[in-house]
């Protein structure tokens, strides 16, 4: 195993590495190593698991949020039917309420194009409520809402949405009077409908006997106060390198660290364009990644800082260098 | 490539055949391929750990074929398939332990010497595939960690565009991608990968000089 062979006459390349065909070599069996690494990570695969065992939290449901936070749901539908909430202000890909984040001068945000259009308020609270049946006030409301401009809409959902925030605990019981229009029927049926577990089907299965594609609810979800409060108990929030993690005492996604790390610290956790501008630095770092060979001084930082010198020290040792 | 066999017609110098097996030969030598000796300065733990990342993906894919077996939600409700679930995870996090330190290993030993950059951008970039693989693995979960992990990353593929095609909102999109398409394409570039390591072999130490080493310099080559 430890017997060498002489070498062939050592060949040295263009850019001054010798083929490594040329050099002494001793026998390696790579079967071998395959073999006996696979059954070696296959038994810690194994033990990990059995030790360990996976996340699973079950899926947050409309029903869950509406038990939970009743409040929140209500005031949920009244923003989206204001246009307040994040979805119904988020620009491209899903309307053109705004142009989007900026990287430096370039609006790729705006250029990738709306090409998943949602219109909150119709999309997430109006449709969805449209399939409720046996509920005269309901339709009636719907009527109404449907028969308004679109400035007088905005002006009741507004006002709605102004006097639940001004409520105590955002609770519809205690909202002051006003002239909300349909806007708290409609918002207390939002709620039944939440609550009565249809609201998913309804916000994903409208087009679609299948319904593979969760937009719409998850938009709806992160519209909400609910889903994020839920995760920052878990320390999943975005500042609290989020990303990267998972639920329980899981290991998560750590390669993604970088990544994550650059929201924990200005400029980034500061800027409207925070997205953006970390993405724009993480693919400059990978492409200097892939590029290492040729970017002077980056490529030299190996034979600068000699941890080669562990890795062949054996070579090293037999083999002692001219150059220091 | 026109000799006959006994008794029958040569065969033409144009066999698509031969120039593929021909081509083959050029990329990879015969005995390259997996060759039964190594050189001499290949001692080291840290080259055990490029065979181990490619084991664990062998793992990782293996237990995806399982849990794809049950389907999508199988392991939320059997015990068997929550076992598979946790096979499938912990393989993954093997992999990426194994193969950041195979990369880091790598970096250290300038491994991009000797005409071996495309060696270690495919492996950079089978690296980078592979973030996006196991992300989608994890949009794809269905529980809860899907639920925050998408409505979170929307926002920087949004910002950049990328959303609009690449939905990770949308659970059939990233499942899809997830068990087909970035598989597929990761299982090309780890295979490029390997052929290029069996091609060129392993990088010498740096500053290394064999023992009947070719001067180049001192025959006006360089």
């Amino acid at each position: 195993m430890t017997a060498t062979t002489a070498a062939r006459p050592v060949r040295r390349r263009s850019s001054g590495t010798p083929d490594s065909h040329g050099f002494p070599t001793r026998p390696y069996d790579l079967v071998k190593e395959f073999v006996v690494a696979l059954v070696v990570v296959t038994i810690l695969t194994v033990i990990l698991a059995a030790a360990f065992s996976s996340p699973d939290e079950k899926a947050m449901t409309m029903s869950d949020w509406a038990a939970a936070a009743p409040n929140d749901v209500v005031a949920t539908a009244a923003g989206e039917l204001a246009g307040t909430t994040t979805s119904a202000g988020y620009g491209p890909p899903y309307n053109t309420a705004a142009d989007g984040q900026m990287l430096g001068p370039l609006p790729l945000q705006k250029w990738g194009g709306v090409r998943i259009p949602v219109d909150s308020a119709q999309d997430l609270v109006v449709t969805p409520l449209s399939h409720v049946t046996g509920n005269p006030d309901l339709t009636a409301a719907l009527a109404t809402w449907t028969a308004a401009s679109a400035d007088q809409q905005t002006t009741w959902a507004s006002a709605y949405s102004d006097a639940l925030s001004k409520a105590p605990d955002g609770d519809p019981k205690q909202v002051a009077t006003g002239d909300y229009g349909p806007v708290p029927t409609m918002s207390e049926a939002f709620l039944t409908l939440a609550g009565s577990g249809g609201l998913e089907g309804a916000l994903s299965s409208s087009t679609t006997f299948y319904a593979s594609d969760q937009t719409r609810p998850l938009l709806l979800l992160s519209d909400g106060s609910y889903l994020e409060d839920q995760a920052r108990a878990r320390h999943l929030g975005g500042d609290q390198w989020g990303m990267m993690n998972e639920t329980g005492n899981y290991p998560g996604q750590p390669w993604m660290w970088l990544y994550t790390f650059w929201y924990q610290i200005p400029p980034f956790s500061t800027s409207d364009n925070a997205d953006a501008l970390v993405w724009g630095l993480m693919m400059l770092l990978t492409l200097l990644l892939v590029l290492v060979p040729f970017i002077p001084g980056l490529r030299s930082i190996p034979r600068w800082i000699p941890v080669h010198h562990l890795i062949w020290r054996d070579w090293y040792r037999d083999h002692p260098r001219r150059r220091a | 490539m026109t000799a006959a066999s006994a008794g029958g017609e040569p065969t033409p110098a144009g066999s698509w055949t031969v120039r593929t097996r021909d081509r083959i030969t050029r990329i990879v030598p015969p005995g390259q391929a997996l060759p039964d000796r190594q050189p001499a300065y290949m001692s080291s733990w840290i080259y055990v750990f490029g065979i181990l990342t490619v084991a664990a993906l062998l793992v990782v894919v293996a237990t995806g074929v399982l849990l794809a077996v049950g389907g999508v939600a199988w392991w939320h409700v059997s015990r068997t398939g929550h076992f598979v679930n946790s096979l499938h995870l912990w393989s993954v996090e093997l992999f990426f332990a194994f193969m950041v330190i195979h990369l880091w290993g790598k970096f250290w030993m300038a491994a991009w010497r000797g005409n071996r950059a495309l060696t270690w951008m495919t492996g950079v970039v089978a690296f980078l595939g592979s973030i996006g693989t196991a992300f989608t693995g994890y949009l794809s979960q269905s529980n809860f960690d899907s639920q925050w992990i998408s409505t979170q990353a929307k926002d920087g593929l949004n910002a950049v565009g990328v959303g609009a095609y690449f939905n990770v909102l949308n659970p059939g999109q990233m499942l899809m991608w997830h068990i087909t398409l970035l598989p597929l394409v990761l299982g090309a570039i780890v295979g490029l990968h390997l052929v290029l390591v069996r091609r060129h072999g392993i990088v010498p130490p740096i500053d290394a000089e064999g023992p009947d080493d070719v001067d180049l310099q001192e025959a006006g080559a360089l």
